[in-house]
């Protein structure tokens, strides 16, 4: 399933969008830097509450299909400028992690 | 024994520069994978640089990574200019941390960086100092 295909199924928001046709391979749930960076595999999506602007270091360096920042939070805007620059997909969704990692379940992600 | 090195990567790092933290590591990837570096090499050298570069950005007044390769060893450096580590052996333990609040609430300073580094580095060699800041060494294998 590429990133577009997973934010039509899921109705997510897409605040950067530079490579929607990414594939995705799994996904991680985190909010510390350092396990998403040990633990996260390339592909996945990651679910996390963190916006700012190293979180787009850290999804580039594990080159993850996107971010999906979960429960309302909001991206700081240079985190939204580096990702178009660096090609890294920001979403976000009003759900918790738990439920949209269940329904991804569902879909078998 | 190894052979002679060569510098890939120099590069400074800012203090609190999170807008610039990461792209060291970054281009060191890159650079890696055109030298056609296994990408499991290439991984656990993101893992051990960011974590590395991340800790400069965040605890250090500034500093530099280099990067030296050969045929059998790819040598990460990161120097930094203070102020220093107090206690070496407390900063490899999981856990501890003399991060911020601030910080922590980024999702830095979970006490794990030097863990991961030591983890995933085949040698390490850590030297500290109040008057001369921070100065780590990673050797990690290429060879087989």
């Amino acid at each position: 399933m590429t990133v577009k295909e997973l934010v039509d199924q899921f109705d997510l928001e897409v605040v950067a969008g530079p490579d929607l046709k990414k594939e995705i391979d799994g996904a991680y749930i985190g909010d510390l830097l350092s396990n998403v960076m040990a633990r996260a595999e390339k592909d996945n999506l990651w679910l996390t509450v963190q916006g700012h602007q190293n979180v787009v270091a850290v999804a580039l360096l594990v080159e993850l299909s996107a971010v999906i920042l979960v429960e309302n939070f909001d991206y700081e805007e240079n985190a939204v400028q580096r990702a178009c620059q660096k090609g890294v997909n920001l979403l976000k969704t009003k759900k918790k992690s738990y439920d949209l990692a269940c329904s991804f379940c569902e879909s078998n992600i | 024994m190894s052979l002679q090195k060569q510098q890939i990567l120099n590069k400074e790092i800012e203090s609190f520069d999170f807008q610039s933290g990461g792209e060291a590591s970054s281009d060191l990837k890159n650079i890696l994978r055109k030298l056609g570096v296994p990408s499991a090499i290439v991984r656990k050298t993101a893992i051990i640089t960011y974590e590395l570069e991340m800790n400069v950005v965040i605890h250090s007044l500034g500093g530099e990574i280099t990067a030296l390769i050969s045929e059998d060893e790819l040598e990460i450096r990161v120097d930094d200019s203070g102020p220093g580590i107090e206690d070496l052996d407390k900063a490899f333990t999981a856990g501890f941390s003399t991060a911020s609040d601030e910080i922590r609430e980024m999702g830095f300073g979970a006490g794990m960086g030097l863990v991961n580094v030591k983890r995933y580095a085949d040698q390490i060699d850590v030297k500290s100092s109040k008057d001369d800041g921070t100065h780590v060494k990673v050797i990690i294998n290429l060879a087989n």
